[in-house]
């Protein structure tokens, strides 16, 4: 019989390979399950890794998966400090929408007057808005010992009723025929978020996304901050004992999750979305929470893991175009990713053993 | 190699609508496509939009090829998706939310070449046209009956968003239920979803508890049937689709969404070289609005009255917006004979005299 051994020390190697193995796996047991919906599997797992990057139409998907992979990479990277710590902000799609909220309520506020100063203020308003709103959990946690995983979470709702309100009330577009949903934010050139390079997928958010990835990676490779969570993470009692504040880090790593994925928000609302309706939440907030586990709470696996889980989206698009793939089928293939890589997982920490155990 | 990709990606990039004219060049057989703002599987409104593109393929068979992608957020999402299947080669693709406007019309003037048809919006281009349904006509029929059959002298409805199309449908209902019944009143209760099964099965609950015995809803799910079939002696109209796993009680009838023969007319005209921008909003008469059967559950009088009221506005002899009518704070909207214009009904954010809420702002 088969059994797992504790190793001494998780296996450096297998950190390494699991999110490959686990790629491999989805892809695998994808195969099977679009072969048994009738499809050919090797196309439909070539259309989805593939066509995006390699196929004909290339040119425009490419920078799309920056567009898509930007909010993902951005939100993951601030999860990735308060998971490593053990601190589980789980409502990153609250603080994305209120983000967006203030960032949005600042530019029409402002509206239509043009000012180069107009776009950090939204910058600002939209990280302050992400901050205060992951605090909320934070505070709740530190002051009366509530558990954080339920009350950020319970936010989300709270913020996505306030995000209704928002589009049909105070930030509804005034010649908009009634229909709820703010102004275009887009076509409002102080407060756009645009392309930097027309037709290259770059717009600010990729730009902070990219920043936040190396920041995290400074942070947690040289900065005391990054050695206190890692510390926390791993040996909490020690950690108190190494003079970490255990309360002020679950202040800091919520706040900063929180900012992160607030200004995912506002570089969203301002950009590819555009406006801000009922439904701008798509899920990023927690598509972000597999983003950061798969890239394994490093800053540059998360950076890969944003791009791979925007490459199945668009993929999983253009599979449903070619190929007659139901939506449902490649949700599945998104949820093995994660299902794979949680089970796998284990070998990092144990080691299969074939046979009885030595008495 | 590395440099050649690059190279590659800027050039496809800079002529993206060129690629577009040569995929669609390339193709054998006319491409239509469709997008979806929920899963086919919602059995009400994209599962009408695919069941009129099933239609539509069965019409052509061979003739044409027809893709859809379901669940597409609306947003960045729906641009991104449209595009690609303009890339792929559609010829003509049918975007079926209306929060796919700004999306839609972004596209349709990146691709000059591709028809685009939206549903339920207001923007139209040279290559964009625009399609949706008057089912305020079906509302009135559903507020005739629902205004015979209370006992409470309450109906309740299910509002999605408080926007012109679902206020139309209130303030339809409500003026043919008072026709019949001078002493009834409308609750409504908005579950901010086009379809949420939880929130509109909490909604007929609160409904019926505030004394509702009829329950109209502008959402999709089956939800309030099985709330008013709990309930017992509460009716029901079928949404969207038939819902006629709930007949004859409580879904007395339905509105059911028709869009196959739509489909089928643009794609011909795409064939035939005749397309060509319009905007058509059809009711009871050009088949897009569907009455369902009529259960035994409604009296033999009331059917024939209601019978009697759907022929009537088929013909175009009584349209279901005449006056008079005045608005909630009591001004006249309309005088004495007067007939709304469509460009009234599209923008229309009040309720009529005699329903007693605020819409939602």
């Amino acid at each position: 019989m088969i059994r797992l051994e504790r190793r001494r020390e998780p296996s450096r190697g297998w950190a390494l390979a699991t999110p490959f193995i686990a790629v491999l796996l989805t892809m695998l047991a994808g195969g099977l399950l679009f072969a048994a919906l009738g499809k050919d599997p090797v196309e439909a797992i070539r259309t989805i890794f593939w066509d995006p990057l390699f196929g004909p139409y290339a040119g425009y998907s490419r920078p799309q998966l920056l567009v898509k992979a930007a909010p993902l990479i951005l939100i993951a990277t601030g999860l990735s400090l308060g998971f490593r710590a053990g601190i589980w902000n789980i409502g990153a799609e609250g603080q994305y929408i209120v983000g967006a909220i203030c960032a949005a309520a600042v530019a029409l506020a402002a509206y239509p007057a043009e000012s180069v100063l107009l776009f950090p203020a939204m910058v600002l308003a939209g990280a302050l808005g992400g901050l205060l709103w992951g605090l909320i959990p934070g505070v709740l946690r530190v002051r009366f010992g509530a558990n954080e995983v339920l009350t950020s979470l319970m936010l989300v709702y709270v913020a996505e009723a306030l995000l209704a309100a928002m589009a049909l009330g105070l930030l509804r577009n005034p010649e908009g025929r009634g229909f709820p949903g703010s102004r275009n934010l887009a076509q409002y050139p102080s407060a756009a978020n645009l392309e930097i390079l027309p037709g290259s997928g770059m717009h600010w958010g990729v730009v902070a996304a990219l920043i936040a990835v190396v920041a995290a990676q400074v942070i947690f490779a040289r900065h005391q901050l990054g050695y206190r969570i890692r510390l926390t993470g791993a040996a909490p009692r020690a950690a108190v004992f190494a003079g970490v504040r255990p309360g002020l880090l679950v202040l800091v790593c919520m706040g900063f999750s929180g900012a992160l994925a607030g200004l995912a928000g506002m570089f969203e609302v301002a950009g590819p979305a555009g406006r801000l309706s009922i439904d701008f939440g798509a899920g990023y907030g927690f598509t972000a929470i597999i983003v950061a586990f798969l890239g394994r709470l490093n800053p540059f696996g998360i950076l890969a893991a944003g791009l791979l889980m925007a490459l199945t989206y668009i993929g999983g698009e253009l599979a449903q175009m070619q190929l007659a793939l139901p939506v449902a089928a490649i949700q599945i293939f998104q949820g093995m990713l994660l299902f794979f890589l949680l089970g796998i997982d284990v070998l990092t920490a144990y080691r299969p053993r074939i046979g009885k155990a030595r008495a | 190699m590395q440099r050649r990709t690059m190279l590659k990606s800027a050039a496809a990039g800079a002529v993206l609508a060129g690629i577009a004219t040569v995929a669609a060049a390339q193709d054998d057989v006319p491409k239509v496509g469709f997008i979806y703002v929920g899963p086919v599987g919602d059995l009400g409104w994209s599962y009408q939009h695919d069941q009129g593109r099933q239609q539509l393929q069965e019409h052509f068979g061979d003739e044409i090829e027809t893709v859809y992608i379901e669940n597409v957020p609306e947003g960045p999402d729906a641009e991104r998706v449209l595009t690609q299947l303009a890339l792929q080669g559609a010829d003509l693709i049918f975007a079926t939310s209306f929060g796919f406007m700004e999306a839609t019309n972004n596209v349709a003037q990146q691709f000059p070449d591709v028809k685009f048809e939206h549903a339920t919006g207001y923007m139209t281009s040279d290559n964009l046209s625009v399609y949706g349904s008057r089912f305020y006509e079906g509302r009135a029929v559903e507020g005739l009956i629902a205004g015979e059959l209370t006992e409470s002298n309450i109906i309740g409805y299910i509002g999605s968003y408080p926007i012109p199309e679902v206020i139309r449908g209130i303030n339809s209902s409500f003026l043919h239920a008072q026709k019949v019944n001078p002493d009834v009143e409308m609750r409504i209760v908005w579950a901010y979803s086009w379809f949420d099964p939880a929130a509109e099965a909490e909604a007929a609950q609160a409904l019926i508890d505030a004394g509702a015995d009829v329950v109209l809803q502008h959402t999709d799910s089956t939800a309030p049937q099985a709330a008013a079939q709990a309930a017992g002696d509460v009716y029901t109209f079928g949404q969207a689709s038939d819902m006629s796993d709930y007949a004859p009680m409580p879904r007395v009838t339905s509105i059911i969404d028709e869009w196959g023969d739509y489909y089928i007319e643009r794609t011909q005209a795409l064939i035939d070289g005749t397309w060509e921008t319009s905007d058509t909003w059809g009711g009871i008469d050009s088949g897009m609005v569907g009455i369902g059967e009529m259960t035994d559950a409604i009296p033999q009088d009331v059917r024939d009255e209601a019978q009697d009221l759907i022929d009537r506005i088929a013909s175009g002899e009584y349209h279901p917006f005449t006056g008079p009518i005045n608005k909630a704070d009591g001004t006249q909207w309309l005088a004495e004979g007067e007939v709304a214009t469509d460009e009234q009904l599209l923008s229309m954010d009040f309720y009529v005299e005699g329903i007693e809420a605020a819409i939602p702002d």
